[in-house]
């Protein structure tokens, strides 16, 4: 790796000072377990690399009338560990178990799980993010087993993120802090399609933060995820389906599918939530909404197994969140 | 000669015991140092430039930005300008620094003007490889065509297992100093008396100039028995560094790339038989390929050898891939799963239990393990509860997740290997036993320490084990299965000599003379009258102050009857299948093993679990990803080459087969035979779940799927 200058800020606002206004001059370094592997590959050369594990404002999860604030620094064990998310969150629960390693579970971030670059071996092989190689995308006629089946623009990569699809289904907003002060986005508007092959995935800028994210209230809210992962020790999932749904009486009133590891940002299955509402949530209704769910997927040479896979994912999120209470 | 037989089981204290490895407790807190765990006083690190193609020349190479970086010792130019580099990975160029970073980052700054050539980096479908086929002659036994019209049953079909690579958690490497007239070299090797000598022809040096020392190594599988480019480069470095040790160990991706693979083996497969099950017919047509001089055919009919009529036609494909190396038990893991897998299909046929049609064909197999193999197939069958869970194909029952039982078979030589011990006794009652040898993490010193307590009737812990020195007596390599059969038959032979020399020195104080005595339980007494005894201390005594020291050798061409070679073992899987999902589940694993006499029936067991873990990988995870594109390995990593954890694996249920009749065969080699027959065994119980062939290896769930889709539509 690159030699570069290391930087503890105690405080958001230092820490938006040391950093840059120009992607790739400065790193931000929480969990560390993506950045570290970054850097030694040469993907990332920073000039700087500034921990925030050190500002304290950026740690602890609370509840608050906003809803169950969480710092960005909070742990993935930490966030397990939670009283609040295993009652009342068990889909950002079960996303986060999904982390299969304790070891990234202790040191990784939920900053970080939304913050990580994709793990398309043509980004990491240094292709750059769309996978490019004179101008043409890699994984197109190349081995996409674990890519895109909602490519986006010339996106074929897939978001890596374990946490956003059950963020954006609960409804979960982001808090951000830049030079200019702070702002507030839903988490699902974190994340972008990079116009070329050296842009960002990610909404915020190279001078700001991440701070913390806000989950609304789930009481009454039927929430789950369900993961295709093939492997129970670490190993990134297949596919991972997130859904939240408020129901009237015993049939659903309004519900949110998100799906992960599909597209280069998380999925939002509009079709399926229009689906389901008024509808009871029995296995044949969960099986249509997987159905739906998929509706206008694109398919590669190698990864049509993946639509099957979002399939079940959406009707075993919906059977799961049909057993929990709320 | 004195007697060196075995004892006989029923009177052995020390060989036969369930004793835990001795380093496991150092080797578990990480006491136990690997020569990557080295840092050496004023030492250097050094870094290697690889080529980013698969197949490429060197225009031009200029080093002399390298040479000119913070903290460069040395740069060594290994493809000048016009070498024409054959795979991704190759190396191209090293640098010494005084740390990691910067001999990385001078590495950076050698420039390369590259001519890129074409490349064919996938064999899967062999009509898209050209002329890289290179076809062996026919092998035809017997009338295969009459032999199929005769049929009552024919079954047609194709089966794969891709490239595998060792993944060695430590992964290849050395630190060496070479200074003056000598080189000291700590490798992780698997060959400690052999490699200095490997080393020395490279670098125009003696061999007894080579000092090796190693004590622990992380992982070889057969891919470190030699010194490697890195090794002989690393000498040169530290020469030219003013003698300073230079260590380098390489980095994840380029140990994936380069330091060994399991070549690949693909097949077409046709068999016919009579409706009893007989099979009278084969015919195959396979490749198989492990970088640039292709892939050898494996062994098939695997085991079930000597099918009357056969037609055998093979292709070796030449791929810009990283070289193959041996992996343990090279070319036996796909021979069984290619005729395992064809064997199950034509039973599904035939509408027979597969173990029914091997067992119905085991006089094909060779004639000393037909029995063996009819046994083990019976406590295999009774360990996995094959009588009530076996169904035939396809699990009928409701859910979506199918289970399935799959059968695999393995075979092995394991003779010993040349190996010299030398046992000291003495007069303080210590005991040391010394051999040039290495103990790959399989517990050769425990069982060098239970040999050696067996014959002079001491406790095992009274026994000191020194290995992984060349200073020592030599012992040959450990591959092949070899060591056991070795290090256990000289150790025997060295303790009886060393002990008979104490028993000419004791024998006057017990009136008595050394053909009269023997070593048990911690004394030296008369033979039938135990009375008569010195302690053994009190016997050890008498040597004043001069050591015995004696040596026993094993002499592979005439092993005194103490290690011979020939196994069998049957592995049972059983697996449950989600066909929403396509992904497969490990509920239990059996596997029944011979390997003669067992030594530590705890590590033979705890060898063929992880010899049952490796299947595992093997079967649903592994598999080297080859870019036609761009000529890279995709998955140069741990985490997109998959490997299982703990959660993944499921019970292994190893049963050990210590019948006496085995056992009187003497010592034979473990360490390959259990790989063999468990991805076969997975393979098939996936197509007994889901009652479809899986054709394909590993069993990912887009292959799984893929195979139910096909069945669909059919």
């Amino acid at each position: 790796m690159q030699a570069f200058e290391y930087a503890s800020p105690t405080s958001v606002k230092e820490a938006i000072g040391m950093l840059s206004s120009q992607w790739g001059e400065a790193d931000i370094l929480a969990g560390g377990t993506d950045l570290l592997a970054l850097m030694k590959e040469y993907i990332h050369t920073p000039k700087r690399v500034i921990n925030i594990k050190g500002i304290k404002e950026l740690g602890g999860i609370a509840k608050t009338a906003a809803g169950l604030r969480i710092g960005a620094t909070v742990t993935l064990d930490e966030l397990t560990e939670n009283a609040a998310v295993r009652t009342e969150y068990p889909s950002l629960h079960q996303a986060a178990m999904g982390v299969s390693s304790p070891q990234i579970r202790n040191m990784g971030t939920v900053g970080g799980d939304l913050c990580q670059r994709p793990r398309c071996w043509y980004f990491r092989g240094g292709h750059g993010i769309l996978g490019q190689e004179n101008g043409k995308s890699l994984a197109v006629d190349g081995e996409n087993r674990y890519h895109a089946i909602f490519p986006k623009s010339q996106a074929y990569y897939v978001n890596a993120s374990s946490l956003a699809p059950a963020l954006i289904a609960l409804g979960a907003k982001a808090k951000i802090a830049g030079p200019n002060g702070n702002r507030e986005v839903p988490v699902e508007q974190l994340f972008v399609v990079p116009s070329n092959n050296s842009g960002r995935e990610l909404s915020l800028a190279a001078n700001e933060i991440l701070t913390e994210i806000v989950v609304p209230s789930a009481r009454g809210v039927k929430n789950a995820t369900y993961e295709v992962r093939q492997k129970e020790a670490l190993d990134w999932p297949l596919v991972t389906a997130s859904v939240a749904i408020k129901m009237k009486g015993s049939s659903v009133a309004s519900a949110r599918v998100v799906l992960g590891h599909v597209g280069p940002t998380p999925v939002v299955a509009t079709e399926a939530e229009q689906m389901l509402a008024g509808k009871s949530l029995t296995q044949d209704v969960a099986t249509e909404a997987g159905k739906s769910a998929v509706n206008g997927a694109q398919p590669m040479s190698g990864n049509a197994y993946k639509v099957q896979l979002a399939r079940v994912a959406v009707k075993r999120a919906l059977l799961e969140a049909a057993k929990a209470r709320g | 000669m004195p007697n060196y037989s075995w004892p006989p089981m029923s009177t052995r204290k020390a060989i036969g015991q369930r004793l835990s490895r001795h380093d496991g407790i150092e080797k578990s807190t990480g006491r136990a140092k690997y020569n990557s765990d080295l840092n050496k006083p004023g030492m250097l690190q050094s870094a290697l430039l690889t080529s980013p193609y698969a197949h490429a020349r060197v225009r031009s190479i200029d080093v002399s930005a390298a040479e000119k970086a913070p903290g460069v010792t040395a740069v060594r130019v290994i493809a000048p300008a016009g070498t024409e580099l054959q795979w991704q990975s190759q190396e191209i160029a090293v640098v010494a620094a005084a740390t990691e970073p910067q001999a990385r980052d001078a590495v950076r700054l050698i420039k390369i003007d590259y001519e890129v050539l074409p490349h064919v980096v996938r064999e899967e479908d062999i009509s898209k490889v050209g002329n890289r086929a290179k076809p062996a002659g026919e092998q035809l036994t017997g009338d295969p065509d009459k032999a199929f019209k005769e049929a009552d049953v024919v079954n047609e079909g194709h089966y794969g297992i891709p490239v595998l690579t060792h993944c060695c958690l430590e992964s290849h490497g050395q630190v060496v100093q070479w200074n003056g007239d000598q080189v000291n070299y700590w490798p992780s090797t698997q060959n400690v008396s052999g490699i200095g000598g490997d080393l020395a022809k490279n670098i125009e040096l003696p061999a007894t100039a080579i000092k090796v020392h190693q004590d622990h190594i992380g992982g070889g599988f057969g891919s470190k028995f030699g010194s490697d480019r890195w090794g002989v480069e690393g000498a040169k470095l530290s020469k030219a560094s003013g003698g300073r040790p230079v260590k380098t160990f390489l980095d994840r991706a380029t140990e994936l790339n380069i330091a060994g693979n399991r070549p690949s083996a693909y097949a077409k497969i046709k068999m016919g038989a009579k409706k009893d099950g007989t099979i009278i017919a084969w015919e195959s047509t396979s490749w198989a390929t492990g970088g640039m001089g292709g892939g050898a055919m494996p062994p098939i009919p695997y085991v079930i050898t000597n099918i009357p009529n056969r037609r055998l036609n093979h292709s070796a494909v030449a791929t810009n891939g990283g070289p193959l190396r041996a992996w343990r038990a090279p070319n036996h893991p796909q021979a069984s799963f290619l005729t395992c897998a064809a064997v199950e299909d034509l039973a599904a046929k035939l509408g027979m239990d597969p173990i029914e049609v091997f067992v119905k064909n085991i006089e094909y197999a060779p004639e000393p393990r037909r029995e063996s193999y009819i046994y083990q197939f019976k406590k295999a069958a009774e360990l996995s509860e094959w009588s009530k869970r076996w169904h035939r194909r396809g699990d009928s029952g409701s859910g979506p997740v199918k289970r399935g039982l799959g059968v695999g078979i393995c075979s092995w030589g394991g003779a010993g290997h040349a190996s010299t011990c030398n046992a000291k006794i003495n007069p303080d009652g210590s005991v040391d036993i010394e051999l040039g040898s290495q103990d790959l993490g399989t517990g050769t010193r425990t069982i060098i320490a239970q040999v050696a307590a067996e014959t002079l009737g001491l406790p095992v812990n009274a026994v000191k084990v020194k290995l992984g020195d060349n200073a020592l007596p030599p012992s040959n390599g450990s591959g092949g299965s070899t060591t056991v059969g070795g290090v256990s038959s000289s150790t025997r032979i060295a303790t009886v000599n060393a002990l008979d020399k104490l028993f000419e020195k004791v024998a006057p104080s017990l009136n008595t003379t050394a053909d009269k005595l023997e070593a048990v339980g911690g004394k030296i007494q008369v033979k039938g009258d135990p009375a008569k005894s010195l302690t053994w201390a009190a016997a050890c005594r008498k040597l004043g102050t001069q050591s015995i020291s004696e040596q026993g050798q094993n002499n592979p061409r005439n092993p005194l009857g103490l290690n011979t070679q020939g196994v069998a073992g049957v592995q049972i899987a059983d697996v449950s299948v989600d066909v929403e999902t396509g992904v497969v589940k490990m509920n239990r694993m059996v596997a029944v093993q011979d390997c003669g006499l067992v030594v530590n029936p705890k590590l033979a067991e705890s060898q063929v679990a992880g010899a049952c873990i490796m299947s595992i990988c093997g079967a649903l995870m592994e598999e080297r990803v080859m870019d036609q594109q761009t000529g890279r390995v995709l998955n140069p990593d741990m985490e997109f080459y998959k490997l299982a954890g703990a959660a993944d694996i499921g019970e292994i249920i190893v049963h050990m087969d210590l019948r006496e009749e085995l056992d009187k065969r003497g010592v034979i080699g473990l360490g390959e035979p259990p790989t063999v027959g468990g991805v076969a065994a997975i393979a098939n119980a996936v197509a007994n779940a889901i009652g479809v062939r899986v054709p394909i290896i590993p069993l990912t769930p887009d292959r799984v799927l893929r195979a139910l889709e096909e069945r669909r539509s059919a």
